[in-house]
């Protein structure tokens, strides 16, 4: 017989607990599971970026993880990034620079950018754009989000 | 994807059992490789082994003997680390070139390596840098040169029941460098069209020894043999390096496919090699 797994890792700085199969990657886990369903998915295949969360300190595809590998962890979400009602600065930066239309790509981009200033608080053009290869927005041209990431970095800095 | 159970040991020896009990268990490291050959329905299993809870094929080791590199160590790991960027920078430049950040979050050298595709990006460098596989498996353990470790695409040396544990890098000698360069048709997250790996090890104004490896212009990354050998004791001009880069373009036996034409792959071999050689020159000529 095929048995679920259950899983306990803190999400969003809670501690959560969920059955899952391990064949679940960690993304189908946190939207159909958890009810989590500000992280997007896109391709499912690691190209796109749409689906990324943060893992212990690195950021990955969630469509690459499995739920099961998530055992023990710690996971930071799109849902995690604001306090409250108050917007996290880069979320206020997206809104400012109109870097999002669709929207979709936007949680994987927030979080995305939100690892880089958190461990690089001025990066480069080159650097953010970088950094963010693995996101891809099919609306924007990227000029935006770029603009929304380095006025936040200015801002915070300042 | 098909159900399948999880299992995630702690020690090498449980790994194996498992291997041994389950035939067709597949190994899971970064799974930026195996979870979408899976979901595409390219691969099935009944088991899947994560083996990143092993200690050895997490370890990242530099001494006097070399690097060990665990097989499961993800890209993050290397390009962070400051004195594999100073002792083996081709190996972070590698590290960092693999997809984007997300994808080096968790991808593994081990991981690129066993996949065994013909355009994986470490594997030239690996061959130029001399690493050795050290495998692990039934009847114990055995060594393998990392150029004879893939034998076809998608296929490597590695028989029932025994898996990578780690890859171990010689240490740099004084007067060398290396340098490994891919063609892609954008910046960063694409297949390599080629890609040349190199290392340089120069004496006095010449080359002492030379190994040239080459990606996705053969059913396997390619060692370049007779192309690094023919440098040995030539004095560094671009006359010998461009001899070189011929050679290696010969040695190719490339195919046709929608990112880029046989003739354009031996092209770019010849271009890749020698631009490679002049960047590990340099790093040469600066290491102490
Ligand atoms: C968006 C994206 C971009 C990518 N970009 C690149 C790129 O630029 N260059 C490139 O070369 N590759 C690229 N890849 C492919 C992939 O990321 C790399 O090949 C990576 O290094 C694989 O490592 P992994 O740890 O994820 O391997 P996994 O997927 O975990 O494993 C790969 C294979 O090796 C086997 N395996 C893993 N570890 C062992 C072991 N210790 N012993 C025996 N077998 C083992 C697995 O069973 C599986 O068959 C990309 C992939 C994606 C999704
Ligand atoms: S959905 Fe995960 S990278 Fe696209
Ligand atoms: S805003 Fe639509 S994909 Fe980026």
């Amino acid at each position: 017989m095929h048995k679920k797994v259950h899983v306990q890792a803190t999400i969003n700085n809670e501690p959560v607990e969920f059955l899952c199969e391990p064949r679940q990657s960690l993304l189908e886990c946190l939207r159909d599971i958890l009810g989590l369903t500000g992280t997007k998915e896109g391709c499912n295949d690691g190209n796109c970026g749409a689906c990324t969360v943060v893992l212990d300190d690195r950021i990955v595809t969630s469509c690459l993880v499995l739920g099961v590998e998530a055992q023990g962890r710690k996971i930071t979400t799109i849902e995690g990034i604001a306090e409250g009602h108050k917007l996290h600065p880069l979320q206020q930066a997206f809104l400012e620079n109109a870097a999002l239309q669709c929207g979709v790509c936007t949680p994987g981009f927030l979080v995305a950018a939100k690892a880089l200033l958190d461990a690089e608080p001025n990066p480069s053009e080159e650097r953010i754009r970088l950094w963010l290869a693995n996101n891809l927005c099919r609306c924007t041209g990227y000029d935006k989000i770029v603009r929304a990431v380095k006025q936040c970095a200015t801002e915070v800095n300042a | 994807m098909k159900w399948f159970d999880y299992s995630a040991p702690s020690s090498l020896s449980e790994a194996l059992k498992l291997l041994r009990e389950n035939s067709q268990a597949l190994l899971l490291a970064g799974g930026t490789d195996l979870l979408v050959q899976m979901r595409a329905g390219r691969k099935q299993t009944d088991l899947v082994i994560d083996i990143k809870n092993i200690a050895e094929l997490n370890q990242l080791v530099l001494d006097a003997s070399g690097l060990r590199l665990g097989a499961a160590v993800p890209c993050y790991r290397i390009y962070n680390h400051r004195d594999i960027a100073r002792g083996y920078p081709a190996l972070s430049d590698v590290a960092s070139l693999i997809g984007g950040t997300q994808i080096q979050g968790r991808a593994s050298i081990g991981g690129n390596l066993c996949n065994a595709a013909p355009s994986a990006d470490a594997v030239p460098l690996l061959i130029a840098l001399g690493a050795i596989c050290r495998i692990a498996g039934p009847s114990g353990e055995r060594t393998v040169p990392v150029e004879e470790f893939c034998t076809a695409p998608g296929k490597t040396v590695l028989k029932q029941g025994e898996l990578l544990v780690s890859l171990h890098l010689p240490p740099p000698k004084p007067h060398s460098g290396a340098a490994y360069l891919r063609f892609i048709p954008r910046n960063e997250m694409d297949i390599a069209v080629a890609g040349a790996g190199v290392s340089v090890e120069l004496n006095n104004g010449n080359f002492q020894s030379v190994r040239i490896a080459l990606g996705a212009v053969a059913p396997t990354p390619l060692y370049a043999k007779q192309a690094g050998d023919s440098l040995a004791g030539k004095p560094v001009n671009d006359a010998c390096i461009q001899t070189a880069a011929e050679l290696a373009k010969a040695a190719a036996s490339p195919i046709t496919d929608m990112r880029g034409t046989a003739e354009y792959r031996r092209h770019l071999c010849a271009v890749l090699t020698a631009r490679a050689l002049k960047q590990a020159i340099q790093r040469a000529q600066e290491a102490k």
